[in-house]
């Protein structure tokens, strides 16, 4: 007997259905019942609303992800695009070494952030996240900037320049807009992990502030399962809001830049 | 100075990791002609363009502009554009902002922009496309929108870096009559890189020949074509017959076994010299009386306007002739060939000389190598010789590993009774070899020299 190649695919879908799909679907009922009678409510959602204490960490914590991911973004650019220069990195170890910090546990990273602002005595808090946060991702974002320039045509460059634009309006005119695609997959790459993170926010604030990963783990670990699965979701939508935006942002040149 | 040129190529050499690619080139262009450089891959006619674009910078030599040095001129504000070869279309923007970045950037007023951008679209045949993204357009209207990016800024210079390489044929027609067209309605000096002869005869006022990082030829296209000044421009630039001769005295050329009357003077007595004989140029009849030789005619080809015929003379060299007429496979021909017909070449070489090093009695040294060689006995070791190997003395092997040294077939010539090889060796050195094997461009060879056959020179 033939085995079909669409045979082999049976295993992977049974690990879908068993991980991903049912997992999602019970979020969603959950999210969707009443914690003492099972029946169908929106009362989760309008709790949440109506508590300020949650609200305001999920507005918060979607400030921190957007500072994270422009705080990322303004320093992978310049990095990758001085990577993406073949004389500083001809044996790309350079660009290795950027993406070396990847190789190490997210946790283990941040417990030797701890390590080091208690060396250099400084205060952990609001700018130790931050900055854990940035040291974190900041190689999600560099590696698809550096990729999209990398595979920049350098004849689009020589033709700016033959067209006379100066180092400066290349640089705006033709290289930034080339290389759109792959600092959205750079903003999509850091901005989904830190709206969700809550590890690297209890490390190095020693618990003093709050993320909405948090206020998720808290309620699940304390059996408000119906409540914690409806904020679980709120945050799923609003992950899934940003990468339709960033689908958007890409489709022009989708084939440039990518993730890895 | 004279006033007319406008770009003026002195001593011009670039290398790339120490491989040089141009080698002291000069070259004056005259403001609004048509200037084709032309040659093989490798050559160095891209460098050249790109040279004069300012994308690189000469490692010596100067380019001037009317005149005035332009190498501290970055490419920016140098008054070129440059028609790419895979046309560089910015695909973030559609056909009208790609036309008009070169405007914009020069903050030319918006009204005025557009009236230049409808103008180049109708020039390339390409109005109503102003709003179409650039990667839906064919192979040939994205030649036509780079083009149309390049002279709606009404360069000084137009560059074009093989622009029509990548169209089918019919296109590649079409687009080198609208060239030559355009070319004539701006009245701007075109400076055109390809490596397609034919387009270089059609479009062109002048031709420059390159090899190898150096110009060989520069004149008209009747002039290259018909008085080619060596054997790698007549075997380039259209069909030829290449033939060794001999110079007997002026006016009187020995080739293929006979003698003929020509019109070269200057060469001196009795010298070795190439032979260029155009197919076309070759009186083919029926009869042999009125030849001056007769011969056998061995394959006639049909191609399209005249025949293609390879015919066997009387002495055995195999010559093309291309004809009206069409004549049978077997029978006896007579030819002609008139004097004015007849391109006599100084020849480059006639042998094989190596810079060479004595190392003892039986060996000397050159390319990179020991070679035993019984003539060193007649000079003192450490003596920097001269050696030389005749071109039928090299033996080629098939396998590279067989020979003292390895290479690449790197050029050949037909030569009517034999071929005469270049060969490219490892090291980087040239070897001309005289064979009646069957090689083709491109095949690793072996080269050996027997012992006896280097001589030795002080």
């Amino acid at each position: 007997m033939r085995v079909k190649r669409s045979t082999w695919a049976y295993p992977y879908l049974v690990f879908l259905i068993l991980f991903v799909a049912l997992p999602l679907l019970m979020i969603a009922v959950y999210a969707f019942r009443d914690a003492q009678t099972g029946a169908f409510t929106l009362g989760n959602f309008a709790r949440f609303f109506s508590t300020p204490q949650d609200l305001n960490t999920f507005l918060y914590s979607i400030q921190v992800a957007i500072v994270t991911t422009l705080l990322c973004l303004v320093i992978a650019y310049p990095a990758a695009w001085i990577l993406s220069k073949s004389d500083f990195n001809r044996s790309k170890i350079t660009v290795m070494l950027f993406i070396l910090p990847m190789w190490i546990n997210m946790l283990i990273r941040t417990l030797a952030t701890v390590a080091l602002f208690d060396f250099l005595r400084l205060p952990l808090g609001e700018g130790a996240l931050t900055f854990g946060m940035v040291y974190n991702f900041l190689p999600f974002m560099i590696y698809p900037i550096y990729n999209s320039l990398e595979k920049m045509d350098s004849s689009y460059i020589e033709a700016a320049q033959d067209l006379g634009a100066t180092p400066s309006q290349v640089f705006l005119k033709v290289t930034l807009p080339l290389s759109m695609p792959g600092v959205w997959s750079g903003v999509l790459m850091v901005f989904m992990p830190t709206i969700s993170t809550f590890a690297i926010a209890e490390l190095l604030t020693l618990n003093k502030v709050k993320l909405f990963g948090t206020t998720i783990q808290e309620n699940i670990n304390n059996g408000f399962w119906n409540y914690g699965s409806a904020l679980a979701l709120i945050m799923l939508v609003i992950i899934g809001l940003t990468s339709l935006v960033g689908d958007e942002g890409n489709t022009r040149e989708s084939e440039k830049g990518g993730l890895i | 100075m004279n006033k007319d040129i406008v770009i003026s190529l002195q001593h011009l050499s670039k290398s790339y990791d120490g491989k040089p690619v141009l080698d002291d080139i000069s070259l004056d262009i005259r403001a609004g002609e048509f200037v084709t450089l032309l040659g093989p891959s490798g050559c160095g006619k891209t460098t050249t363009l790109r040279l004069i674009a300012g994308f690189l910078s000469p490692d010596g030599g100067r380019i001037l502009l009317d005149g005035r040095d332009i190498a501290d001129v970055p490419p920016h504000k140098r008054p070129f554009n440059t028609v790419f070869q895979r046309y560089a279309l910015f695909p973030h923007l559609d056909v009208y902002d790609n036309i008009a970045f070169g405007l914009k950037l020069r903050r030319v007023p918006t009204d005025e922009i557009d009236k230049k951008v409808r103008k180049v679209l109708k020039m390339v045949s390409m109005t109503d496309y102003e709003d179409r993204d650039v990667e839906s357009l064919s192979g040939g209207q994205q030649q036509r929108v780079a083009i149309a990016r390049a002279i709606v800024n009404q360069p000084k210079v137009l560059l074009l870096d093989e622009p029509l390489a990548a169209l089918d044929l019919k296109m590649r027609k079409d687009m080198q009559i609208e060239l030559k067209e355009m070319h004539r309605q701006l009245g701007i000096t075109f400076i055109y890189v390809t490596h397609d002869q034919e387009e270089a005869l059609t479009l062109s006022d002048t031709i420059v020949v390159m090899n190898e990082g150096k110009i060989l030829q520069v004149g008209t296209p009747t002039d290259i074509y018909n008085e080619p000044q060596n054997s790698f421009v007549a075997d380039f630039i259209g069909e030829s017959n290449i033939l060794n001769g001999r110079m007997i005295e002026d006016r009187k050329v020995e080739f293929i076994g006979h003698t003929f009357e020509c019109v070269d003077e200057g060469f001196g007595c009795d010298v070795p010299v190439d032979v260029v004989l155009r197919p076309e140029d070759i009186y083919i009849m029926n009869r042999t009386e009125g030849a001056q030789f007769s011969a056998t005619v061995k394959s006639c080809t049909f191609k399209g306007v005249h025949y293609e015929m390879f015919v066997d003379t009387d002495n055995g060299y195999e010559l093309m002739i291309q004809d009206y007429n069409a004549f049978a496979p077997g029978s006896t021909v007579g030819l002609l060939i008139r004097p004015g017909d007849i391109q006599v070449m100084r020849k480059e070489r006639t042998c094989n000389s190596f810079e060479a090093e004595v190392v003892d009695s039986g060996h000397v040294r050159m390319l990179g190598m020991e070679f035993e060689c019984p003539a060193a006995s007649e000079f003192k070791p450490a003596d920097k010789v001269t050696a030389e190997v005749d071109f039928d003395k090299v033996e080629l092997v098939d396998h590279q590993e067989d020979g003292m040294l390895s290479g690449e077939v790197h050029f050949l010539l037909y030569k009517g009774n034999h071929y005469h090889l270049t060969v490219l060796t490892d090291g980087g050195d040239h070897i001309w070899v005289d064979t009646d094997d069957v090689w083709d461009k491109g095949d690793l060879v072996g080269v050996n020299f027997a012992s006896e056959n280097i001589r030795l020179k002080a």
